[in-house]
């Protein structure tokens, strides 16, 4: 099965890409995924730091199994200044 | 009023939107670009969204407002792209019948914006560039790249 995977800011910066097809086997989850994504691209985040995922615009966990056609988005952290 | 965009930020309509006879109070707050950060120069900005979710989400800090203080008027607008210093980047809008509410629904919506809505902020310096809240990310051994 399919999904494309998005990345942004940071992430789209180190990847090179705004965003790549992965093809998976039927079932895979989050964390397949993840694991596959830091194969191709091992400078994306520090091995220590998670990296945040959604799923069809909704945050997703390493749990989450995909289906064909979804949209995994890689987010970076998001902050905006101090209070 | 829940919106991201390219263009520039006029506060005034955005705040007209919340505005109605049984309000008696409505705050708008204003984010705007900085000219240092950490001691450095920043020449200019440049913030980028994954639209659809970015929206969803904005969607949703207005919808915790309504249920939290039964507030109906919020407006957010977010800018993106190029920002130049002193631009405005965020107007939020919150009006209620009375002042109290009204204020810390703003706080609320805008300490809310920070921790879960996909829209990132590159600052430019003369030497360099940095994601701004991405420092967990430097590599240990990697270039000196933020």
């Amino acid at each position: 099965m399919k999904v494309t995977v998005r990345f942004f800011a940071l992430y789209r910066e180190r990847a090179g890409t705004p965003q790549r097809t992965y093809d998976l086997p039927g079932g895979a989850t989050m964390s397949h995924l993840l694991k596959e994504i830091r194969e191709h691209y091992p400078d994306l985040a520090p091995p220590d730091v998670e990296i945040v995922a959604a799923v069809n615009t909704e945050y997703a966990g390493r749990d989450t199994v995909l289906s064909e056609g979804d949209e995994v988005a890689l987010i970076p952290p998001v902050s905006g200044g101090r209070e | 009023m829940i919106d991201i965009t390219r263009n520039a930020l006029d506060p005034q309509p955005i705040t007209a939107s919340v505005r109605r006879d049984s309000n008696g109070a409505v705050v708008t707050f204003l984010g705007t670009t900085r000219r240092t950060s950490e001691g450095k120069t920043v020449l200019y900005l440049e913030y980028e969204a994954y639209e659809p979710m970015a929206l969803k989400k904005l969607e949703g800090i207005s919808q915790e407002v309504t249920s939290k203080w039964a507030i109906q008027d919020v407006a957010i607008v977010h800018r993106i792209g190029h920002l130049e210093i002193e631009d405005i980047s965020l107007v939020v809008a919150v009006a209620s019948p009375h002042r109290k509410e009204a204020f810390e629904a703003c706080h609320y919506v805008v300490n809310r914006i920070k921790e879960a809505v996909p829209i990132w902020k590159k600052e430019v310096f003369q030497d360099g560039e940095v994601w701004v809240g991405c420092q967990s990310h430097q590599h240990s051994q990697a270039g000196t790249r933020a």
